[in-house]
Formats: C-alpha cells, sequence, structure tokens
C-alpha cells in the first residue's frame, strides 16, 4: 500500500472513495477498542430497554426546551442588541449590564440562583418555563453579542447610501441593514443553537425531566452505567451533529458569496 | 441651478474641515469640485447631500434653504441623487432590486409601476442583461451605472457624485464618465467632486477649487484650466499637471 495513501497535501489530493474508507476503518477501530475495554463493565441492556420510554420523552422534552429557548433567546438577543445602540443612556446601560451579567455566569449558577433564588421569591414554582427563561436569558446575551458584532460589521458607506435615498432608521435596519447581519450570523447563530441543545442538560438540577434527568433516573433505576448513558450522549450527538455541519456548510457558501 | 453658502463651517471634534465659507454659483448642467484629498471637497457635498449638519452657516439650493433638522432632512434626501466613491449598492439586493427600493420604499410607489420606471432606466445605461445580478457580480464599472441608475430613478432634483471613479480602473473610469456626460442630455443638474481634470474641464461648465477649507476660486471650466487666477489653483494645477 503507498503511503500517500494516507496523506493529504495541496500537491496531493486523496480521493473522495478512499476519505470515506478511512472514516469507516477508523470508526470501526475505535469502536473495537471501546468494546475490548469497557465490556466487562457492560451489564444487559435489557432492564434499561423497559425504561426506554423515559428516555424517549426525556428526548422530546430536549428538544421542546431548545426550540422554546432558541426563539425567546433571539428575541431577547435582538432587543439587547438594539438597545444596546439606543442613544438613550438608561436603556444602553440596562442592556450592557445584563450581556455581561449573563456572559460572565456559569449556566449552572444561573440555573440555581434563577430557580431557586429568584423564581422561588417570587412564587413561580413551575419548572420548565422557569427553566426555558434562565436558559433564554443565558443564551440571548450570547446572541445580542453576534447580533452586535453584525451590525457593526455592516460598513458605514451602506449606511450612508441607506440615508441618501432617503430611508428611516428603521426603514434601513429593515430592508439594508438587518437582511446583511442575518446573512453574517447565520453561522455562529447555527452553533449557538448546538450550544443551547447541550446547555439544556444543565436543567436536570432543578428537576425538569429532560434527556440527562431521564438518563440519570433509569441509571438510578436500573444499577447500569453505560447502557443508560451511551444513548445518553448519541441523543445529544443526533441533534448536535447535523447542526454543526449545517452551520459549517452554511460558512462555506457565505465564503463563495463576498 | 443655484447653490448659495452663507459662511458655513464645519467641524468634527476639534478638526476644522470647511471654514466659513462663503460662496454662490449659478450653472445650467455641471459644476465640478476640484482639489487636494482633505480639503473639504467631499464635506462639502456630504453637506449639499443633507447627510451632515452644518457647524454654523446656511446652504441655500435654488434659494430654498436646507433645512437643519433630521427629519425634515430625510425629506430633502428623498428628492435628490447621491453617488458615492463606491460601495453604494447594497450587497444583498440585485441590480433592480437595489433601483426599486427608493421607488417601492421610499416613495411607496404601486409595484408594477416602480418596476416600469426601474426597468427604463437599466435600459438606458445597457443594464438590462445585469439586472437580476447582485453587485458582488458586476464590474467596478457596472456597479456605478446601477449606483448612478438608482440615485436617478427618482427622478431628482440634482445629482450629487463623490468622486466616483476614484475606485476604477481606467477602463471603467472611461465607462462611468461616459454615463456621466450622457446626463447632459437630461436636464438634471450635477455637481460632481473628482480628480478627472480632463473630465471636468471638458463636461462642466463651472469648476471650483476647494482647499484648505474654503473654495478658493470658481470660474467656468476653461477659463480655469486655462488661466487660474488664485495662487492656490495655480499651485495645484501645476502639481497635478507635471506629468
Amino acid at each position: 500500500m503507498p503511503r500517500s495513501l494516507f496523506f493529504d497535501r495541496a500537491d496531493h489530493r486523496v480521493s473522495r472513495g478512499v476519505k470515506v474508507a478511512i472514516i469507516a476503518a477508523l470508526l470501526i477501530v475505535y469502536a473495537g477498542l471501546c468494546f475490548a475495554i469497557f465490556h466487562s463493565s457492560l451489564k444487559s441492556g435489557a432492564a434499561v430497554w423497559e425504561y426506554r420510554e423515559i428516555l424517549w420523552s426525556g428526548w422530546l422534552t430536549t428538544i421542546g426546551i431548545s426550540i422554546a429557548a432558541l426563539a425567546l433567546s433571539s428575541i431577547f438577543g435582538m432587543a439587547a442588541a438594539l438597545a444596546r445602540q439606543s442613544a438613550f443612556l438608561p436603556l444602553r446601560y440596562t442592556a450592557i449590564l445584563y450581556v455581561e451579567t449573563a456572559r460572565g455566569l456559569p449556566l449552572l449558577v444561573l440555573v440555581l440562583f434563577g430557580f431557586y433564588g429568584v423564581a422561588h421569591a417570587l412564587g413561580w414554582g413551575d419548572r420548565l418555563p422557569v427553566g426555558v427563561l434562565i436558559l433564554s436569558l443565558f443564551s440571548g446575551a450570547y446572541i445580542a453579542e453576534m447580533i452586535r458584532a453584525g451590525i457593526e460589521s455592516v460598513g458605514r458607506s451602506q449606511w450612508d447610501s441607506a440615508r441618501a435615498i432617503g430611508l428611516a432608521t428603521v426603514q434601513a435596519y429593515r430592508f439594508v441593514i438587518f437582511p446583511q447581519v442575518i446573512r453574517q450570523i447565520l453561522p455562529p447563530l447555527a452553533g449557538q443553537f448546538s450550544s443551547l441543545i447541550k446547555d439544556s442538560s444543565l436543567l436536570y438540577v432543578i428537576g425538569i425531566s429532560e434527556l440527562t434527568f431521564s438518563a440519570q433516573q433509569m441509571s438510578s433505576a436500573t444499577y447500569s452505567t453505560f447502557e443508560a448513558y451511551l444513548p445518553l450522549a448519541f441523543g445529544y450527538l443526533i441533534l448536535t451533529l447535523p447542526i454543526s455541519l449545517w452551520s459549517k456548510h452554511l460558512e462555506n457558501k457565505l465564503k463563495f458569496e463576498s | 441651478m443655484t447653490i448659495s453658502l452663507d459662511s458655513v463651517s464645519k467641524s468634527y471634534g476639534s478638526q476644522l474641515v470647511l471654514n466659513d465659507v462663503s460662496f454662490s454659483a449659478t450653472f445650467d448642467h455641471a459644476l465640478a469640485l476640484v482639489g487636494p484629498s482633505g480639503g473639504g471637497k467631499s464635506t462639502l457635498l456630504r453637506l449639499l447631500a443633507g447627510l451632515e449638519l452644518c457647524t454654523s452657516g446656511s446652504i441655500s439650493v435654488d434659494s430654498t434653504a436646507l433645512p437643519n433638522e433630521e427629519k425634515t432632512l430625510r425629506n430633502y434626501r428623498q428628492q435628490i441623487g447621491t453617488v458615492f466613491q463606491a460601495y453604494n449598492l447594497f450587497p444583498h439586493l440585485t441590480a433592480l432590486e437595489n433601483i426599486l427600493l427608493p421607488l417601492t420604499v421610499v416613495q411607496k410607489m404601486p409595484r408594477a409601476e416602480a418596476l416600469h420606471r426601474a426597468n427604463e432606466v437599466l435600459a438606458r445605461f445597457q443594464l438590462l442583461p445585469h439586472s437580476h445580478k447582485q453587485p458582488g457580480l458586476l464590474s467596478g464599472g457596472q456597479r456605478q451605472r446601477v449606483a448612478i441608475a438608482r440615485a436617478l430613478v427618482i427622478q431628482p432634483r440634482f445629482l450629487l457624485l463623490d468622486e466616483p471613479t476614484s475606485a476604477l480602473d481606467p477602463e471603467m473610469t472611461a465607462e462611468v464618465l461616459d454615463v456621466i456626460a450622457e446626463l447632459r442630455l437630461s436636464s438634471t443638474p450635477l455637481v460632481l467632486v473628482t480628480h478627472e481634470m480632463g473630465f471636468a474641464r471638458h463636461s462642466a461648465n463651472l469648476v471650483a477649487f476647494v482647499g484648505n477649507g474654503t473654495i478658493a476660486e470658481c470660474a467656468p471650466a476653461e477659463e480655469f484650466f486655462s488661466n487660474p487666477q488664485s495662487v492656490e489653483t495655480k499651485r495645484f494645477l501645476h502639481k497635478i499637471l507635471k506629468y
């Protein structure tokens, strides 16, 4: 076998078929290695199979939380980004305070403080909406920064042109600035959605029966670890991998257009 | 068209760009503003375009004073066409959509009528084959022609051009200058900031020298170049016509 088969260089590209073969071979090798090392700690999967409904409903809850939080955090992010551009200082400083606080705290701290601290004091006991709200506030701060960077990346000349043809500020945002911002931030936004899905796992600490919580329940009920946590890992990967690939695809597409 | 400046000053922070300029010019077709970079030409054009407010003094066009607050200024901007050096067009819209935007959004014109007007102006500048391309797929010269088309489609009172060819190579420059020269046939007057002295000489009625924050001289084109009066103009022309 020629050694050059494994080296992908600018002057010698490896063909697609060979690449697929290498990936397949690696998967088999790594799966085999894992099995060899860990098979002694595997128990019967049958016990876990009985709890599949819990895992399934946990997975659906995770998807639901993620979608709701994405929608809500986009609204928070947009509002905070616009407030940050505002000439009215109290509004601008409020936006900065929100964004910097939410980005400066670990999500776990935000979840614990938000639920056991703030929500309890306000008498909000319903875990799921409070959890979604906390996650959205957290993610919204990051989205606000993306939108702000996107707005700032649209050059001054675009504002000049927009004003020169007589557009009002709101019209300029709607017809000129935002369409360009959205194209810019779609790849990082897709990445943020992927983070959101992963971050939703932390909501298990306030007892929301999402995917991680369900896997833990299943694990303690069956005394199994691998059998419970392996589906957990795959449950997240199935959601995040396509998004990550989609985000890469968007990045490449954007590169060609500009 | 008559432009009058009454002791106009403009400063950005502590930097004084236009210093107490008083000036009046009447012309049929075109006024060219020439002078060294950083001398205040573009600032003067931005004031005329209603994109900036004078720090002090006032400007009037055809004996109507320019408004001095943003809301009425926007109304004023809707009646004039402005073309910048580069990056005029909105990159996410096609040439046609760029031209439609001021009609449908600003003037609230029915789409069918706007489309008719836009296609007319695209045809006039031989841009019809490119009407569905985004600016990224157009050459620099085509982009500036679309920008001029967008400025003209609203049938503006007058046209302002800020160094419209300075980002282009000689061939594209000629292509854009042809279009500007052709505007003589229409009745839209224009004010042009340019470094193309030959073009200023042959196409403008009046040429004004803007340097050091003031207008040193304004004269009919032929006279301006063959017999400059002010020391600044002489020095400038001597320097740029040396090679």
